[in-house]
């Protein structure tokens, strides 16, 4: 491939270890050191990430989460653009301003839809395996050439503007990737097999109902601790979806997976677990309750179980 | 049936309900879950320590959403690109936040289950143009918010976008899940087509944008309410200053 996933790799570990060096040479941040190294460790893991041993990485992890978890994680002061100045440069670009921040939705689905399958000289284009993440990363590039020419700024001030958002993230930023590798980690431990055990060894499914709200609520619940219904799923369906709902009460297996999967999303919305969609947005609009979107969703999440089960009742 | 599940392993859900409700570094906990269900799954610690390196490697790309929009978005906050999402909403009189938010939700929702679910999230979409035009209608209408129910709105597209995207994106034939159950019903047994499992997804998907839509709709109401009632204890305080 001639674009490969792993440039975007790289370019996220050199905005992160420019990140970490501008904290290291600021005296005014008040924690410099603390932060300074947790934001360096991150980079490693893009930057030299595959030449190290995966036990190496797993150490640089638990680093991190002892830096994070006594509180090293500080943010430095940022001299923002006066309000005045940023009020009168509103004006001056008005609606040109959407423009950059359009174009990365736009080149992201243009990459991932139109060039998925383009190939240069038999070579593919972007990386097969993941397109998505490839044209998001092209995006990003090209809105940044649009904005700094837009707003007549250099791209020294973007990764200014880059080390004040992710501090702004802080600790949050890592935390998706580590509940992902506790998903994994779940996974081959049997948690999976444990959680189904316990959701249907001790419920009697001889009424349809009971068992369509075994199905439904299960793959939440078990969405809810996992933080992914894509891992419910396989526990779920083989352990009540298949036996029980194709097997004794001849469900059709589309319908059946179709309402399972949506039922595991209704658990994404009400869980910390899935910390890109509920956790890392908290952090983006700086909301100081930390499941704020998560209330926010609940109330939907729990009107469409209900919704799902009466679904998958009258159409199974 | 009996004694072959090791239920040990639970322990690290217990971890973890515990660790959030204490309000423990969500990274410390999640280390300690991951180490805590390693050793009651007999796993050596080098082996947990090597299991969470790797799992930390393999899941690098999702990373890339949040880090690599930083920058552009950034610089374009620095020029006033919220502000201007605010002003612009607000030369719209009848906008509502709950008007708003229906409507991003049926592009969210229609754009995902045609495959386009780049075309929202939270670092691109939320928080530089959606999250300030909402505060920019309500704005227009009640005037300056009070912190919680500013915090209320911006919570509130937060979770609108996730709920678009999500019962959206189930509906796309092509969509990485429908390909997961489809593999996973052959491997038992069942040959499924993924457009069946695709279209059974519909009604849901329709009675997700009713539910949410609605609750947008109160959502309007609450706000005038509770607006009305910040409006009442103003006049009231002026009262008696006056007095």
């Amino acid at each position: 491939m001639i674009i490969s996933i792993e440039y975007f790799y790289w370019l996220a570990g050199v905005l992160l270890l420019i990140t970490a060096g501008m904290i290291l040479t600021d005296r005014t941040h008040p924690k410099r050191w603390t932060s300074g190294l947790f934001w360096a460790l991150f980079a490693m893991v893009f930057l030299i990430g595959d030449r190290l041993s995966p036990f190496v990485v797993g150490i640089g992890v638990l680093v991190m989460a002892g830096i994070a978890g006594i509180g090293g994680v500080g943010r430095g002061t940022h001299a923002e653009l006066h309000v005045k100045a940023a009020r009168a440069s509103a004006g001056r670009l008005g609606h040109k301003l959407f423009i950059p921040a359009l174009s990365i939705p736009l080149v992201t689905v243009i990459g991932s839809i139109l060039l998925k399958n383009t190939q240069i000289g038999g070579v593919p284009l972007l990386d097969p395996k993941n397109t998505t993440f490839v044209s998001l990363g092209i995006g990003c590039m090209v809105a940044l050439v649009l904005a700094c020419i837009l707003t007549r700024d250099t791209p020294l001030q973007g990764l200014r503007e880059s080390r004040r958002l992710t501090e702004a993230l802080g600790w949050t930023m890592v935390l998706p990737q580590m509940l992902a590798m506790l998903g994994l980690l779940f996974n081959d431990a049997g948690v999976g097999t444990a959680v189904a055990h316990v959701t249907t060894a001790y419920i009697n499914m001889d009424y349809r109902l009971v068992a369509v709200m075994v199905y439904v609520l299960g793959m939440a619940l078990f969405t809810v601790i996992m933080g992914n219904g894509f891992a419910a799923f396989p526990v779920m369906t083989g352990g009540v979806g298949v036996p029980v709902l194709v097997g004794i009460y001849d469900a059709n297996p589309a319908v059946m997976a179709a309402i399972g999967m949506f039922s595991g999303y209704c658990g994404t919305l009400m869980t910390p677990m899935a910390a890109n969609f509920n956790i890392v947005p908290v952090a983006l609009l700086e909301l100081p309750d930390k499941y704020a979107v998560i209330k926010a969703q609940m109330p939907t999440a729990l009107m469409m179980l209900v919704v799902n089960i009466v679904l998958l009742y009258l159409l199974m | 049936m009996q004694t072959v599940v090791n239920l040990w392993p639970l322990i690290g859900v217990f971890v973890i309900i515990i660790g959030f409700v204490l309000r423990f570094n969500p990274l410390l906990v999640v280390s300690a879950a991951a180490i805590v269900t390693g050793l009651a799954a007999n796993f050596p610690l080098e082996k947990i320590i090597s299991e969470m390196g790797e799992g930390f490697l393999q899941t690098r790309a999702l990373q890339l959403i949040l880090l690599l929009p930083l920058a552009v978005i950034g610089l374009l906050e620095r020029h006033g690109l919220r502000l201007h999402a605010q002003n612009w909403i607000a030369s719209f009189q009848r906008a509502t936040v709950g008007r708003l938010l229906i409507m991003y939700l049926f592009v969210r929702e229609t754009t995902a289950a045609v495959g386009l679910t780049s075309l929202g999230g939270h670092p691109q979409m939320v928080r530089p143009l959606l999250a300030p035009m909402a505060e920019g209608a309500a704005e227009n209408k009640y005037g300056k918010l009070p912190a919680p129910v500013r915090q209320k709105v911006l919570a509130m597209c937060a979770a609108t976008d996730n709920i678009g995207l999500f019962f959206g994106e189930d509906v796309f034939v092509a969509f990485g899940a429908i390909a997961l159950m489809h593999t996973f019903l052959l491997g038992s047994g069942l040959d499924v087509e993924p457009l069946h499992i695709a279209f059974w997804g519909i009604p849901t998907a329709i009675c997700a944008f009713i539910v949410h839509a609605l609750r947008l709709y109160r959502f309007d109401l609450m706000l005038e309410r509770s607006m009305a009632e910040v409006a009442r204890e103003e006049a009231d305080a002026a009262q008696e200053l006056a007095r």
